[in-house]
């Protein structure tokens, strides 16, 4: 059905130009018949079905595994004394780092003018709204009474009590909310032309009325198109800082802490490039998949996935730095806590998942120094996929293999996961899925308007 | 489906129905509904038939939800009672008995619920500290598992139908003047009750008293009949002495009074000329923990040093031994004559015993380190021998009436004598017991017996001091005391155990009688009841040829057979506190094993949890393995009491009954163990996996030399805590009060007595098995167990941890929801209410004495877990953190009693659980803005530290330096610290 829709006498994607953003032969008619059609008239592939139906299977076993943490507590969980975080808080990071690449993509690079991005910008952004409502869901269940997680928020009450300030974790509540709420209006606003048009294409009543009320009257006037530039670039300033606050207030959660392994400067800028890296390779993990399965190579193009792959050999590398750093100055400070937390991370008993972290992290991705590798797409996909479990194993370093020795060796514990743990992990993973099934399916995966916007420069590269 | 044409049919004219089975009246319903409900439930109910059953129900409902069925009406008092305010704790002094010997309490009585035992400051055994026996033993009052009623081969019988039962069985016996009657019982003080018994034996010369106690003391006696040709009793005055040998002797937590030989020892310990002691021991105990220099022997081995010092000092004739060791004790001992000691355990063979008494004697310390009286425990003498002679009466059906008054002999009595079986042969068996146990089970009549909080009696302290014990409630299951039920078998069956008591005292309290009678039972001592002490004659025996003992083959592995530290000999093991609270040195929670030392396992190829099959002479037990660290290369300790199948919910199950393989020609050990490997594995649950200090200065050990040479010497271990001044924090405003706490870890002896009290005091909850193997164990004050040096034969030393209450606190800091703030006076408080339970503040406490509610562990549902708790403390519930509060209870307590006086709180006015209870006086609570106060005392030594002080926590509990006094002409006087960086 994708030959149906390629333009005539355009070539299969390997014959396009290496560094096309977008493949020769494209009209304006035809990008938007091809994105739009997607959402509209295509026949589903059974493909969808198949992932979708798992999205919605491991969302059942999320509730089901929230359900009996409520009733139950979080006993039924592997934390414990000393490993008062375990899955929970590691899970929460994890998604947040993969909810860094959305806006970073749309907001950063929209403001360093880099057109490439506007064909991955929606997925992306879509990505980090899901993550970052997986992420969401984590600090609420973790706490011993969920039903009272609300006291986090400064509101007016009766008891007359304010939430502490000097909390690393109400920071986390206005960072991670601000950002969920930045990032979503975000993905709406840009995605409002794109409604306008699947309103106008759609055929069913029901779509017309959906889109119509989500397109809020859009007529695409020139008036219109000036105040939604306006709108997207203030927006994007707004969450380009936000970029990197969310981040730095997560890692803020360690980093105040007085923890051998979490005590430390380096943190914030490490967990920046940590979340970017993470993010990217969530985006490649997504992207590559779907590009096949919907026959988009002319729009997400190699040359996309080389830009990520460079990118995550760049953010692999001060991830890296960040490694040694927190080594080295753990070496440098003299002090046998930190030594110890270090020297236990390398050899002690989770010796395993530190060193898997270092091959996954530091060590796979010196891959991607060479252009073949970057430009293999199943390379890319493998090495995204490590880089996927290697962040986690990273948080799963930070929070638990911190924790499990600290000061006194006579409070030292081992942290041993549950199989509730690994369904409330599992759950999320499925939430995230499901979300994003149907949103490729209902919405536009790519901005039209956009690969619109980048139409006539790839004519003109072409030679047309 | 032409059934539903029918079912249509049906539906149209049947009444209200339930499903379509139902409607069909199929043959396969009827017997659903039949196996569901077991009543004709088609028969049909009316209205008026439900109403009576729903009420009945209801009623029941009602019932079953009391533990006192009688119908009481609630009425406020006409009258008062002068002495009782709501809302304020009574305390009546009583005891704790345990192994016979009194260890004198207060209990405190909250609206008539007895819920905390304190120590009795004028009680000899006690002076205000007490063990973790007799902290938990108030749990075991409430313990629905107890026995509640009598019954006669299972059937529930009236106290009047055993009266006629007893006097039945005592007419039967009468004419062969008792020949046929057997009275078994455990160890016991109580002059009542050895009056009543021989009362009850002089009108039957020829019954018989036998006792039996699992882990008695009847080596000490033995001991001492063969060094003077009579029974006696060895007291020890710690306190005067200088130097300690124990052969074995775990002083500061078994024996009669450890609380005061802890309280006695501790005293020179922190003083400017600290005593010094020597352990020679094959299992570690908390004893060996304290020593200066520590031998880990075999029973043999034990025995030649007993010999070798013996000789060397001229108690015995024989050449001088080679080992430099018992040359170093000897020549120690040598040069305080009067101020030595040498004392043997329980465990130790009589000869062991007889040798102490002899160097003792020589070195002129009897009389002086050493008291001698005449025997605490009454009765015949006891032993395995006695028991094997009841044993073989029974079996030879020359016992016609077993009457076994408390104990548990079929679980406790030595394997080879198949005492069950014995105890089958006897046609009438009658027994007085807490639990329907596994004695009980082999007894035609079980009387529940009276907990000693709800019964009068009396007992013995180790020095002979009597102490009246009296109830404190009403026996809730209307339990009888072992006076009651003795006086079944004599003529005095329709007395009261109150009158029994009163009336044994009447005519042996000089002056008058009610004073004196109130006077005693007010202090929890009779005056003068001390035993006087005894000069015992010389040596009668010659102690030098060498006994034939049972000799140890290289290679071959002993068994040593020794009490749990937490569940004794098995009767405390139905006590969830005990079951939970860390065994002092393996740290181990809920289970025993077979303790073995880390070469052994190394030869044997085992590994911690591991099962192994251990046998003995023919006897055979499947247990795991847990290396010890310290333990005697070659000896294998089994802890008794574990392994209980009729000893309540709590005990059954739990652990591995040593008993099966004590055999009684080697009570407390026997050679000839043979380990195999099973490949099984068993998981224990411990508190404490990592036992290194990493070269942390966490627990600081100085020498005595150390100390003296330079003051300062503690304070120069590790990194200095930074200054008063260098804080961004802003200082804390004055406070008049300043709390803080101080604890003495040249005193503490890790007994463990100040996790229980915390335990008991602040309703913490008990977590089970395995929730305890999952991190997840409950106490606020924790007792941490180090090892330094070799594996082999590590020094051993403990930590109390408590809340330290930091001023400069990294929990309140990380809290979202400042549930953990600090008050005025430095208390770092926890608000339940406002807790979410994020646990931040737990990660981020460098001491880890948080402790968080993972699941519901209080016992909210039981009415019965309820009575223990203290009213004036929180019960948590699920998902809140908690900790230790410094008890802020008493604190408001003297808080209100002072501003009600307009008084500012007296120094000492306030203790705290742990401080309380704490045998050695180690803990001290106070206000530390008051330099006269007893805690800045404390604090201004120069032993003093902050743990992990340059964190910049300020912590409020502070330690001092535990001090060891290694005698220099030894070799291991280097290893035992002071000097170490």
């Amino acid at each position: 059905m994708s030959d149906a829709l390629r333009p005539t006498g355009s070539s299969p994607t390997s014959e396009t130009s290496s560094r096309a953003i977008l493949a020769p032969g494209y009209s304006f008619t035809s990008v938007t018949d091809k994105i739009a059609s997607i959402a509209l008239s295509r026949r589903t592939p059974w493909q969808w079905f198949l992932g979708a139906l798992t999205g919605f299977a491991l969302t059942m076993v999320l509730l089901a595994s929230l359900s009996y943490l409520f009733v139950k507590g979080v006993g039924i969980w592997g934390v414990n004394q000393p490993v008062g975080w375990g899955f929970a808080i590691l899970n929460f990071v994890w998604w947040i780092g993969i909810g860094h690449a959305g806006t970073l993509i749309s907001a950063i690079l929209l403001l360093l003018r880099q057109p490439w991005r506007n064909s991955i910008n929606r997925f992306a952004e879509a990505m980090t709204i899901f993550a970052v409502a997986c992420a969401g869901i984590y600090p609420l269940i973790h706490v011993g009474r969920p039903w009272l997680a609300y006291w986090l928020i400064p509101y007016p009450n009766s008891m007359s009590v304010w939430p502490n300030f000097r909390s690393p974790l109400i920071w986390d509540v206005f960072a991670v909310s601000t950002y969920a709420t930045v990032s979503l209006l975000f993905w709406y606003v840009g995605m409002i032309p794109d409604l306008a048009t699947l309103r106008d294409r759609a055929k069913k009543l029901w779509a017309k009325m959906l889109y119509g009320m989500l397109a809020m009257g859009w007529r695409g006037s020139a008036r219109h198109w000036a105040r939604y530039e306006q709108a997207s670039l203030l927006l994007a300033g707004l969450a380009t800082p936000l970029v990197v606050s969310v981040h730095t207030v997560v890692s803020f959660d360690f980093a105040a802490g007085i923890v051998p392994g979490w005590h430390a400067t380096i943190f914030p800028p490490y967990f920046v490039a940590g979340a970017i890296y993470a993010g990217f390779a969530m985006v490649l993990t997504l992207a590559i998949p779907l590009r096949k399965l919907y026959g988009l190579e002319d729009f997400i193009t190699v040359r996309h996935l080389e830009n990520m792959a460079k990118i995550l050999l760049a953010t692999g590398l001060i991830v890296g730095y960040g490694y040694l750093m927190e080594a080295f100055m753990a070496f440098y400070s003299g002090n046998v806590y930190e030594r110890y937390a270090i020297a236990n991370r390398m050899v002690g008993p989770y010796r395993t998942i530190y060193w898997s972290l270092i091959f996954c992290n530091i060590i796979s991705p010196q891959i991607l120094w060479f252009r073949k590798a970057r430009r293999s797409v199943p390379i890319l996909f493998v090495m995204a996929m490590i880089v996927n479990v290697g962040m986690w194993l990273e948080r799963f370093v930070i929070v638990v293999v911190s924790l499990h020795r600290d000061f006194l060796p006579s409070s030292w514990g081992m942290y041993r996961p549950t199989a509730w743990d690994w369904s409330t992990f599992a759950g999320t993973i499925g939430l995230f899925l499901a979300l994003m099934f149907l949103f490729i399916r209902l919405l536009p995966m790519i901005s039209i308007f956009e690969m619109r916007q980048i139409l006539p420069a790839a004519k003109a590269a072409e030679g047309e | 489906m032409s059934d539903f044409t029918r079912l249509r049919e049906a539906a149209g004219t049947a009444g209200p129905w339930r499903s379509l089975g139902e409607l069909g009246a199929s043959a396969d319903f009827r017997e659903h509904l039949h196996r569901e409900f077991r009543v004709p439930i088609d028969s049909g109910v009316d209205r008026r038939e439900l109403l009576t059953l729903a009420g009945a129900s209801l009623a029941m409902a009602g019932l079953t939800a009391c533990t006192r069925q009688p119908t009481e009406h609630i009425y406020p008092y006409v009258k008062a009672p002068e002495e009782v305010v709501p809302g304020e704790p009574l305390f009546y002094a009583t005891a704790h008995v345990h192994g016979g010997y009194a260890r004198g309490v207060l209990a405190e009585s909250n609206e008539g619920r007895p819920t905390k035992i304190e120590g009795n400051e004028l009680h000899p055994a006690s002076l205000g500290g007490t063990d973790i026996f007799a902290q938990a033993f108030v749990l075991g009052l409430y313990d629905p598992d107890r026995s509640q009623t009598l019954s006669e081969r299972g059937e529930i019988r009236p106290w009047s139908a055993f009266l006629a039962a007893a006097r039945l069985a005592v007419g039967k016996e009468r004419p062969g003047r008792g020949a046929g009657l057997r009275f078994l019982t455990g160890a016991t003080s109580s002059p009542t009750f050895a009056a009543q018994m021989a009362q009850t034996i002089a009108a039957l010369p020829e019954a018989r008293w036998v006792v039996w106690e699992p882990a008695g003391r009847e080596n000490v006696y033995a001991g001492a009949q063969a060094a003077f040709g009579e029974r006696l009793e060895p007291h020890y005055a710690f306190d005067r002495a200088d130097v300690i040998l124990s052969l074995e002797a775990d002083f500061l937590a078994e024996g009669p009074a450890p609380a005061r030989a802890a309280r006695d020892f501790a005293s020179r310990r922190r003083g400017d000329s600290p005593n010094r002691l020597y352990v020679a021991e094959s299992t570690p105990t908390l004893t060996g923990a304290r020593a200066d220099h520590r031998r880990p022997l075999t029973p043999a081995g034990i025995e030649s040093l007993a010999r070798a010092v013996a000789a060397a000092v001229g108690a015995i004739s024989g050449a001088a031994s080679s080992d430099p060791f018992a040359a170093a004790v000897a020549k120690d001992l040598l040069a305080h004559r009067g101020s030595g000691l040498v004392l043997a355990g329980e465990g130790q063979p009589a000869a062991v015993h007889a040798l102490a008494h002899a160097i003792n004697e020589r070195l002129g310390n009897a009389g002086k380190t050493v008291v001698y009286t005449e025997p605490v425990l009454a009765g015949p003498p006891g032993g395995a021998a006695a028991l094997a002679q009841l044993a073989e009466e029974m079996r030879a059906g020359k016992v016609t009436t077993l009457v076994v008054v408390g104990g548990n002999p079929v679980y406790t009595a030595p394997a080879d004598l198949r005492f069950a079986e014995a105890m089958e042969k006897v046609p009438l068996r009658l027994r007085l017991g807490l639990y329907e146990d596994e004695t009980s089970r082999l007894c035609h009549w079980h009387v529940a017996e009276a907990h000693s909080l709800e019964a009068w009696s009396d007992a013995r302290a180790y020095d002979g001091t009597a102490t009246i014990l009296q109830p404190l409630i009403l026996p809730l299951y209307g339990g009888k005391s072992a006076h009651e039920f003795l006086a079944a078998f004599s003529e005095q069956s329709d007395k009261t155990g109150h009158d029994l008591v009163k009336d044994f005292w009447r005519a042996r309290l000089p002056g008058d009688f009610d004073t004196a009678w109130r006077k005693a039972v007010h202090d929890g001592v009779v005056e003068g009841t001390a035993f006087a002490p005894r000069s015992p004659s010389p040596s009668l025996r010659p102690l030098d040829a060498k006994p034939p003992g049972a000799a140890e083959t290289a290679g071959e592995l002993t068994a040593l057979f020794r009490p749990d530290s937490t569940v004794g000999d098995g009767a405390y093991a139905n006590n969830a506190w005990l079951q939970e609270l860390p065994k002092p040195l393996t740290k181990l929670t809920w289970d025993n094993a077979a303790l073995i030392s880390p070469s052994t396992a190394e030869n044997l190829g085992v590994a911690n949890e591991d099962l192994v099959d251990l046998l003995l002479a023919g006897r055979r037990l499947t247990m795991p393995v847990w290396i010890q660290p310290g333990q005697a290369e070659g000896c294998v300790t089994l802890p008794l009491g574990y392994g209980r199948t009729r000893g309540g919910r709590v005990a059954n199950g739990k652990g591995f009954d040593a008993y099966a393989l004590r055999g009684s020609d080697g009570l407390w050990s026997r050679a000839g163990l043979e380990i195999r490997k099973t490949g099984g594995h068993y998981p224990l649950a411990t508190t404490q996996h990592h036992h290194a200090m990493e070269g942390r200065d966490i627990v600081r050990t100085v020498t005595a030399a150390a100390l003296a040479r330079d003051p300062d010497a503690v304070r120069k271990m590790g990194e200095p805590p930074p200054g008063p001044d260098d804080t961004l924090y802003p200082k804390l405003p004055a406070a008049a009060y300043a709390w803080g706490l101080s604890i003495d870890l040249a005193a503490c002896v890790g007994c463990n007595a100040c996790v229980v009290a915390c335990q008991a005091e602040n309703n913490i909850p008990v977590v089970g098995k395995h929730e305890v193997t999952r991190g997840r164990a409950m106490h606020w004050i924790r007792v941490d167990r180090y090892y330094e040096g070799s594996l082999d034969d590590p020094l051993t030393v403990h930590q109390p941890v408590t809340c330290m209450h930091c001023e400069d606190a990294p929990c309140e800091t990380v809290c979202p929801v400042a549930a953990t703030v600090h008050s005025a006076e430095g208390l770092n408080q926890m608000v339940y209410n406002r807790c979410v339970g994020t646990r931040y503040c737990s990660n981020n406490c460098p001491y880890k004495v948080r402790r968080f509610n993972y699941f519901l562990y209080s016992d909210f549902p039981t009415e019965l877990a309820k009575m223990v708790r203290n009213p004036e403390v929180t019960v948590r519930s699920r998902g809140v953190m908690e900790k230790c509060s410094y008890c802020v209870q008493r604190i408001n307590r003297a808080r209100i009693a002072a501003e009600r006086e307009n008084r500012p709180i007296a120094d000492g006015e306030i203790v705290t659980a742990c401080q309380q209870v704490c045998p050695a006086r180690a803990i001290v609570f106070g206000n530390i803005a008051d330099p006269g106060s007893a805690v800045s005392k404390a604090r201004g030594q120069r032993r003093q530290y902050g743990l992990l002080a340059e964190l910049g926590t300020r912590p409020r509990t502070t330690y001092l330096a535990s001090i060891r006094n290694p005698n220099d002409a030894l070799p291991g006087a280097a290893k035992t610290g002071g000097d170490h960086a």
